[in-house]
């Protein structure tokens, strides 16, 4: 017996040393360098988050990334002096974004990323380089014609996201399915267990033009929110902040913005949108 | 600590962790009623029902229980039209009991029958010769000695069936481990005092389950 509680007492210990060293890496990844410039300038790589299960924004295929959300990441990378094929993508999902780049796991997160004050709390925002809104895909026979008709309704959106939060807010009588990511809401709205599945125009757009739901479901087409997407980077990195900022500023201006669109979300037809340089963000300064 | 100090997170946890208790109860009373009606197949002269009670047991006890829960999800309801409550917690709750208790099942089931394998098998024959059915055996003679043999394993089957409970969040309950990622989402900076609650009120509730589970076996076992 007494054996095997030393035994047991060693197995905590061991926990909880292995528990510490994971706190601990994390927290030398940002302070040994000198926030994003210094590591893009040091090691010649960035690990950057973005999403894998957003058509035409972040989508991955195999190995690979693809959409608008990987391209800015790239002319991003690019500016900063990194080539494409130095970047380490990493799939993140909303629920993971802010903890992702506290804990220094990524270096910069561009995965259809709303700006906001809680956020920003706890990490920093470049950008906005697009500027979404909050939309319902329903099926193409569908009634609904704005959120005002979600009461009593089933709404299916992810866990923690921004939309979900504001139907739980704004709209308590509907309904909230909730899932880990949106391409499990899609064969429930398919099936028509769900009424809507809701989160940013431009991701169900995405979602609606994949070949195997066309022309079954339509984005309603009334946003009733405005969604900044930024890029995420660790609080406090004003430095790394302002540089992305300039970046974009010159992508806007030298035609790699419209390139990067065209190459992606464009091909639906829809004509790339005019970066605002001037709603760029003052990363933190007063 | 600063994270549980506020109301909203605080509610979460318990309603979280209430979630999970409602699914092992009731997964609980599900497991054990299919798992010894599977038991009595396995062993019954009945060659189709020996045939079924194996099946089940090979099928659920090597299917991954997150595709077990998802399927009573994606399968059950959204193809099939299942529908198990017209509210939809209540619905996703049931949904997952189905997959907790058919899984669980085929580990009761294999405890049960290793149970009554303990049972001298003379005790069955003499049994039958004086004149009891299959049915009066199985309930009067041989399950009473049985389930008092197989008391620890089926507490090790409940403790397992309550951390199972958790993967039912992949389905949108919103219980202990999704309040716990919720919260890790929006207290990034506390990730770990997180994880050492949720992770400690598990083992508060759990260790002293392994041990009346371990004083009870000693207290029922049937001394030969």
């Amino acid at each position: 017996m007494r054996m095997k509680r030393v035994a047991a007492v060693a197995a905590a210990a061991t926990l909880a040393l292995g528990l510490a060293a994971c706190g601990g890496d994390g927290e030398s990844g940002g302070s040994g360098s000198k926030g994003l410039i210094g590591k893009a300038q040091n090691q010649k790589k960035l690990v950057i988050g973005v999403k894998a299960d957003q058509p035409g924004l972040g989508l991955q295929t195999g190995s690979t990334y693809e959409g608008f959300d990987v391209e800015i990441a790239k002319i991003i990378a690019k500016g900063l002096g990194v080539e494409a094929g130095s970047i380490e993508w990493k799939t993140t999902v909303s629920a993971n974004r802010e903890p992702f780049i506290q804990q220094g796991t990524v270096d910069l997160v561009v995965a259809t990323y709303t700006i906001n004050d809680e956020r920003k709390q706890k990490i920093s925002f470049a950008g906005p380089y697009f500027i979404a809104g909050q939309d319902l895909l329903v099926n193409a026979d569908s009634t609904l014609v704005g959120p005002e008709g979600l009461d009593g309704k089933t709404v299916c959106s992810v866990t923690g996201s921004t939309p979900a939060k504001r139907i739980q807010t704004e709209h308590p009588k509907a309904k909230l399915q909730q899932f880990d990511s949106y391409s499990k809401c899609l064969p429930l709205l398919e099936n028509r267990k769900v009424d809507a599945v809701t989160t940013d125009d431009i991701i169900l757009a995405g979602y609606a033009a994949q070949d195997q739901y066309a022309g079954k479901f339509k984005v309603v087409g009334k946003p009733f929110s405005s969604e900044p997407y930024g890029i995420g980077l660790k609080k406090d990195d004003k430095d790394g902040c302002e540089k992305v900022n300039e970046i974009l500023k010159a992508a806007a201006s030298d035609g790699s913005y419209k390139a990067a669109w065209d190459s992606t979300l464009g091909k639906s037809g829809k004509a790339a949108p005019e970066l605002d340089t001037t709603k760029l963000t003052n990363c933190g300064s007063v | 600590m600063h994270v549980f100090a506020d109301q909203t997170n605080l509610d979460a946890y318990v309603s979280g962790f209430l979630w999970i208790l409602k699914l092992t109860g009731a997964s609980t009373f599900f497991a054990l009623v299919l798992g010894v009606l599977l038991a009595a197949f396995r062993v019954s002269p009945v060659p189709v029902l020996r045939g079924l009670g194996t099946a089940w047991v090979n099928i659920f006890r090597n299917t991954p229980l997150t595709l077990i829960i998802f399927f009573c999800y994606f399968g059950l309801f959204s193809t099939l039209g299942l529908s198990l409550s017209d509210d939809l917690n209540l619905n996703n709750y049931w949904l997952g009991v189905v997959g907790l208790s058919v899984y669980t099942a085929a580990f009761v089931c294999e405890a049960v029958r290793s149970g009554i394998n303990t049972v001298p098998a003379g005790q069955a024959e003499a049994a039958r010769a004086v004149g009891l059915t299959f049915f009066q055996t199985l309930r009067i003679v041989i399950l009473p000695q049985a389930g008092r043999a197989v008391v620890a394993p089926l507490g090790s089957v409940l403790i397992a069936l309550c951390k199972n409970a958790t993967i039912v969040g992949t389905i949108g309950l919103i219980e202990a481990s999704s309040v716990m990622k919720d919260l890790i989402n929006s207290n990034g900076d506390a990730v770990i005092p997180i994880f050492l609650v949720f992770a400690g009120t598990f083992a508060a509730l759990l260790i002293p389950t392994g041990y009346f589970f371990g004083w009870l076996a000693n207290r029922l076992a049937v001394k030969r």
